[in-house]
């Protein structure tokens, strides 16, 4: 067991989301930087999908009830084991009573927290991605305990680490396809799209991304028609919205961009007042 | 029936098949036609989610060609569907109109300058058609609604709607499944539960079928309900060739 002494802003378990439940009306889910997640999985020998703990802004502080490996990655937070700094992507011995937390933001906005086995909170339509109705907690809440395999085997430290690049953390040039609705911009429009430099707006969850910088719009909405991860829409007023893990299924609004896989990750740790521009693939 | 689709690469792994822009029940039964095709043709690794003219295939597979899906997908349309279309149904959904639910009823009828009971007789009289589900878990995108019921969405979203609320959104109804933020006019609630995750099937409508409201008193709705709670209530339905 893990157990909650603080949250941190948005901490929720996620694993790749929710594959076949999108007929149904239920969001994908799932990790917001695959990248991140995948590379802490492997460290520690795990599935790739296996629950990792996705934290937002702010790190949680937990406290470690059994033995574990665990592995942090994504945006660095200057994670401490017992108040002495830790390292990201590498492999951690806990004990039973450590006490894992982190320090202020010096890159990224997205952190991942993966311990040998997966989080194995309840699963609920094949997946343990938090998402509200679905699971029983959106995100992870204080107090709360979260079962984990007990390690009892693990005798000492590993060395296991890898050097990672995380120059993505920096990255502000995003890969898109041309949207279903692209062909209906104007060419001026499609040249301001795509030569833009954006801002993140302070409208950024893990449903959606907005931008601040309009694009004058006069397309007509569309038939509801179906949406993804990864797509931008453009409202009548000009505002682009980049759909995110959580977004829902169906929307109305003219779809511009679909960002690749690779985009999705890199604007997963961009946040309020962060700059991008888009190049198509 | 002849249709033409389109097919485009949407993302890294999916491609979205278009229909021509417009809300039919041909459309949809075309879609849903091509939607089981796939389906047996692929039996595994895809996902698919349609709408009311579209439809998407979504691969589990990053290193999928998706020039060389298109080519196959177009084989699979023109193909002859062996199968029969699968049964659709008519499901008979209770609802409750009285004013602890139906909150904004009396404003439509004041504004429609007709009676509460005209705009009930309205609602539960259509067989309304279950294009797809999206917006929220559970939510049934149901085409039918009478014109004379049609009514524009509230300029301020009200921050919580209860679950089962039924309301009206411009010419669209439809039963809110969980509680939600939303803006439009709420006529009643339904005890029934539209979506339910202890279920590997979550939704017991699906796209092709089609729904009809009967009114209920507060008692009846209680009873329902507790019935429902103890995962005993039968919905009513009957088989449908719409």
């Amino acid at each position: 067991m893990v157990k909650v002494i603080q949250t941190g802003f948005y901490t929720s378990v996620q694993d790749l989301g929710r594959f076949g439940y999108q007929q149904y009306g239920v969001p994908y889910a799932g990790v917001m930087d695959e990248r991140a997640a995948l590379i802490a999985n492997l460290l520690l020998g795990n599935a790739k999908n296996n629950a990792v703990l996705e934290f937002t802004m702010t790190g949680p502080k937990l406290q470690f009830l059994c033995k574990s490996r665990i592995c942090i990655t994504g945006g660095d937070f200057q994670p401490k084991l017992n108040s002495i700094p830790i390292k990201n992507n590498s492999v951690i011995v806990v004990k039973k009573n450590d006490i894992l937390s982190f320090g202020a933001k010096k890159s990224g906005f997205r952190g991942y927290i993966a311990v040998l086995g997966g989080f194995l909170t309840d699963v609920v339509m094949k997946s343990r991605s938090m998402f509200k109705n679905v699971t029983q907690h959106q995100t992870i809440q204080k107090n709360l305990f979260l079962p984990i395999k007990n390690a009892v085997t693990i005798k000492k430290q590993s060395n296991a680490s890898l050097v990672v690049n995380n120059v993505y953390l920096e990255e502000k040039v995003i890969t898109a396809h041309k949207g279903p609705e692209f062909h209906k911009l104007t060419i001026q429009q499609q040249k301001k799209l795509l030569n833009t430099v954006f801002t993140v707006s302070k409208n950024n969850s893990r449903m959606a991304y907005q931008l601040t910088e309009l694009l004058p719009n006069t397309l007509e909405p569309i038939i509801t028609s179906v949406v993804l991860p990864g797509t931008v829409q453009l409202t009548p007023s000009g505002q682009l919205i980049i759909l995110m893990k959580d977004c829902q299924t169906t929307g109305g609004y003219p779809r511009v961009l679909q960002l690749s896989n690779t985009a999705i990750n890199i604007l997963a740790q961009k946040f309020t007042g962060d700059k991008l521009a888009f190049s198509l693939i | 029936m002849t249709t033409n689709v389109n097919y485009k690469i949407f993302g890294d792994t999916s491609i979205l098949v278009e229909w021509q822009p417009v809300i039919t029940k041909d459309i949809l039964s075309d879609v849903l036609a091509f939607k089981s095709k796939i389906e047996a043709f692929y039996t595994s690794g895809i996902e698919i989610t349609t709408a009311y003219n579209s439809l998407l295939i979504v691969f589990d597979d990053f290193r999928i060609n998706l020039t060389n899906e298109i080519e196959n997908l177009k084989q699979i349309y023109s193909q002859k569907s062996k199968r029969k279309q699968s049964n659709s149904t008519l499901w008979k959904i209770p609802v409750c109109y009285e004013d602890e639910f139906g909150i904004d009823i009396k404003e439509i009828a004041a504004e429609k300058n007709i009676s509460v009971d005209q705009i009930i007789a309205l609602h539960t009289k259509t067989v309304y058609t279950v294009f797809f589900i999206g917006f929220l878990p559970g939510f049934l995108y149901l085409g039918g609604l009478p014109e004379e019921l049609a009514m524009p969405r509230k300029a301020a979203p009200r921050l919580k709607i209860k679950k089962g609320a039924v309301a009206i959104g411009g010419n669209q109804t439809g039963v809110y499944p969980v509680e939600s933020p939303g803006g439009w006019n709420i006529i009643g609630n339904s005890p029934l539960p539209f979506f339910d995750i202890t279920k590997d099937v979550p939704c017991f409508a699906k796209a092709g079928d089609a729904i009809q409201f009967y009114s209920v008193t507060k008692k009846k709705y209680d009873d329902i309900k507790t019935l429902v709670n103890a995962n005993v209530f039968q919905i009513e339905s009957e088989d449908y060739n719409g």
